[in-house]
């Protein structure tokens, strides 16, 4: 046998030898149990179970062990190996008027693999509400939830707005453009709990508003101002930069998603995984309006932002800078050979887009809670408002963005409300089939 | 207090590169190099297929009692289904709208397997847990023994979905390596470049996109059927739209248009992303790394700054990838 083959067979045969079972080689892992208890409050929210008692067995029925859950709704525990095992939620420790949904499942088994912690999920309900809607459709219901669709309709225009009018100058599909929203949404939470500077410790003894929080309404306003800034510095300091080097639009949707996925991120370092209210206006009781009943926060906040809305659009139609926005959105190519600096224009798209959606999530937040990824989670009812209205067009997004946020609202007399969103996306799905350029767009603007 | 254990690092690092996450992925970006390296199409919705090959293998299992090889073709048919759905309407349709429907579609996909309407056949979000059985009836190796190469050593059972999941990996770049030489990767190639001129020779552009869209696809429900071996679970909410991000960054990290590209990234994407996260970890723990600064659940979302980073960096400056040709990057052909 020749010296090279001798050496390749000596090469297979020692990786067969080592491949042989090595049994017992590794430390063992350890297998648990585990689940997160959460109920359902009245606005849908999830809210984590604290001192749930659940009871584990094996499949011979000995107890393993109880334990409870602990402040974030979690139970652990560790079981003796792999295995069938049970576990019985002790329904007393549940707080009053909390139930278990499928009482068939509890107690619920799981099967633990080797090494493997497998979590399990009782699915809880308060009361009546079992996530759909009464069977009788009132006029009452329709108009309250027509008035929440309107609402959060309003708060999706003013980030679609941005959008569509940054695909409208560049071609652009920004994917960050959630990571917009909830920039301004978390800035608000920043300086209205920590004031302009409070974060610094050495001028954590300041007052207000360098060293303390400000008021939610101040801070919504500075949130505006660098969600322009930050619309500012993304076109200044990459977008633009992209589009001098010639870089093809689809790369930069890429470079968007990447963008998108590292602020996300940032966002979830600095912030933390559980949402949080901002200091003022949490709790309030509606009132009665006609027939609906509406928070006076929720109220302020729908007709700030149709007023701010109604601004956006006469500054679009009156001014110079807004109908040189629409130019450069109709036909880029004309507007430039007319005089119009076309890229001052879009960094200005840039900077209004990008504050209209920071003072949209902090508006969103103010009516709900705020979240490390409440602008992702939105993004795609964006998307559905843009394009049912027309890619490119301003005041097509806004009447999209409205239709979108009153049809997701009324779906839920039909629909399981955690379906809602479903109805958004199917209907982005269908017009880009039916129509593509949407309800206010033009066809030729389709390639 | 105490030293950073390289040799651990190390060793994770090469079990997770070589291991069942790295040949999943491997698998979804080889699809996903049909979808974009060669037809040009857009695809942002791979999680979905992915999730129907997992669903359509697991329901069959889990829930209507099947054999397994019915059930693989299950999964084969729920991702071909799915491409149907969203090849037929959205192929005339330009790039970026392809995009953004493809992302929904597959958002879809997810909302709709994790709610309560469902759970007779998808069990909501809990997840399918109890199809594993008959899987381990093939399993020829010893579930409590451990398998592997020196230190990368892996347990009976996921040894045995990791060798399915890189022996699938390697056949599927064959079988695109065999499609891109036959006459039908031409013609699906000078579509991506030009298709008007393919129209004007001839071709039906439209149904070869779809057949590319369906051939990636089913790649993709294969990737979904291997981690669902391999995990013993199909989990509702593994199959977010970040998911598709992340073969995104494994298809172009290794190099868009190579058919072996997506193997050698998806191996350096576990290598890097395990190696990141364990320096990180052990660095909190010695207390190099203060907690006031940054603790260890932290630690595990910096990874997703080196993706998100890697991937429009990469964009911009080298957008062929690592491996990739300049040459099969069309990116803006339409």
């Amino acid at each position: 046998m020749p010296g090279r083959a001798r050496i390749v067979m000596l090469f297979i045969t020692s990786i067969l030898f080592l491949v042989i079972p090595i049994a017992g080689a590794l430390a063992q892992e350890s297998e648990s149990v585990t689940t997160t208890i959460t109920v359902a409050d009245e606005t849908g929210e999830r809210v984590p179970l604290e001192g749930v008692s659940i009871t584990v067995t094996d499949s011979a029925g000995a107890e393993v062990g109880t334990g409870t859950t602990d402040a974030t709704g979690v139970f652990m525990l560790p079981v003796p190996g792999a295995g069938t095992y049970t576990m019985l939620l002790d329904e007393a420790t549940l707080p009053e008027g909390v139930v278990v949904a499928n009482p068939e499942r509890n107690p619920a088994t799981v099967i633990v693999e080797v090494g493997q912690t497998r979590a399990t999920i009782f699915a809880l309900s308060s009361g009546e509400d079992d996530g759909r809607g009464p069977a009788g459709v009132t006029v009452r219901q329709v108009s309250q939830l027509t008035v929440e669709g309107i609402k959060f309709g309003l708060f999706i225009a003013m980030a679609a707005i941005g959008l569509s009018l940054i695909f409208g100058t560049t071609g652009l599909v920004n994917f960050a453009h959630g990571e917009l929203i909830g920039w301004g949404m978390l800035m608000a939470y920043f300086f209205n709990f920590y004031g302009l500077a409070g974060v610094f410790g050495w001028m954590a003894g300041w007052p207000a508003p360098f060293g303390d929080g400000v008021n939610v309404i101040f801070a919504a306003l500075l949130a505006t101002i660098l969600g322009g800034a930050l619309g500012w510095l993304l076109d200044a300091a990459i977008f633009s930069k992209l589009r001098a080097r010639g870089v093809g639009l689809i790369s930069q949707m890429v470079v968007t998603i990447g963008l998108s996925l590292v602020l996300r991120y940032v966002f979830l370092f600095a912030f933390g995984g559980s949402p949080r209210f901002y200091q003022q206006y949490t709790a309030q009781t509606a009132i009665q309006i006609g027939i609906v009943d509406i928070t006076p926060k929720d109220l302020v906040l729908s007709v700030l932002s149709a007023l701010i809305l109604v601004g956006v659009g006469l500054f679009l139609v009156l001014t110079r800078w807004g109908k040189a926005m629409r130019a450069v959105s109709d036909n880029r190519d004309l507007a430039e050979s007319s005089g119009i600096d076309v890229q001052r224009v879009i960094r200005l798209v840039w900077v209004m887009g990008a504050a209209l959606a920071a003072l949209g999530g902090t508006f969103d937040a103010l009516a709900e809670q705020v979240r490390w990824d409440l602008g992702f989670r939105i993004l795609l009812l964006v998307f559905a408002g843009v394009v049912l209205g027309g890619l490119g067009t301003a005041f097509g997004a806004l009447v999209g963005s409205l239709i979108v946020g009153v049809g997701i609202q009324l779906s839920t007399i039909w629909l399981p409300t955690e379906l809602k969103n479903v109805g958004a996306l199917v209907v982005l799905i269908l017009v880009l089939i039916v129509r593509p350029q949407g309800l206010l767009g033009r066809k030729e603007r389709v390639g | 207090m105490g030293e950073v254990d390289w040799g651990f690092i190390v060793e994770q690092t090469f079990i997770q590169a070589l291991g069942l996450n790295a040949a999943v992925y491997a698998i979804a970006a080889i699809g996903l190099n049909m979808h974009f390296g060669y037809a040009g199409l857009l695809n942002f919705g791979q999680a979905g297929f992915v999730a129907m090959g997992a669903y359509g293998m697991g329901i069959a299992v889990n829930q209507w009692g099947l054999p397994v090889w019915v059930a693989v073709l299950m999964g084969m048919l729920f991702a071909v289904v799915f491409a149907l759905l969203l090849g037929i309407p959205t192929l005339r349709l330009r790039a970026d709208y392809l995009a953004i429907v493809t992302i929904a579609a597959a958002e879809i996909v997810r909302l709709v397997a994790r709610s309560t309407s469902l759970r007779d056949i998808t069990r909501g979000a809990e997840g399918l847990n109890e199809f594993i059985g008959p899987f381990r009836e093939f399993n020829p190796f010893d579930p409590s023994a451990t398998y592997g190469i020196g230190f990368v050593q892996y347990r009976g059972n996921a040894f045995f979905a990791i060798i399915i999941g890189w022996t699938l990996a390697a056949l599927f770049v064959l079988i695109t390596w065999l499609l891109i030489r036959s006459p039908w990767g031409r013609v699906v190639k000078a579509i991506r470049e030009d298709e008007n001129a393919a129209r004007a020779l001839g071709k039906n552009a439209y149904r070869f996109k779809m057949q590319a869209l369906i051939i990636g696809g089913v790649m993709g429900g294969f990737a979904g059927m291997v981690d669902a071996v391999g995990k013993a679970t199909v989990q509702p909410d593994f199959f977010q739209a970040s998911l598709t991000f992340f073969f995104w960054l494994v298809l172009i990290l290794g190099g868009v248009g190579r058919v072996w590209a997506p193997i050698v990234g998806s191996m350096m994407y576990w290598g890097l992303i395990t190696f990141v996260q364990n320096t990180g970890r052990q660095l909190v723990d010695n207390g190099v790394i203060q907690t006031t600064i940054m603790d260890v659940n932290q630690i595990d979302q910096i990874r997703y700054w080196v993706v998100g980073g890697a991937l429009a960096l990469l964009m911009v400056y080298r957008p062929q990838g690592i491996f990739g040709s300049r040459e099969e990057m069309a990116l803006d052909a339409r």
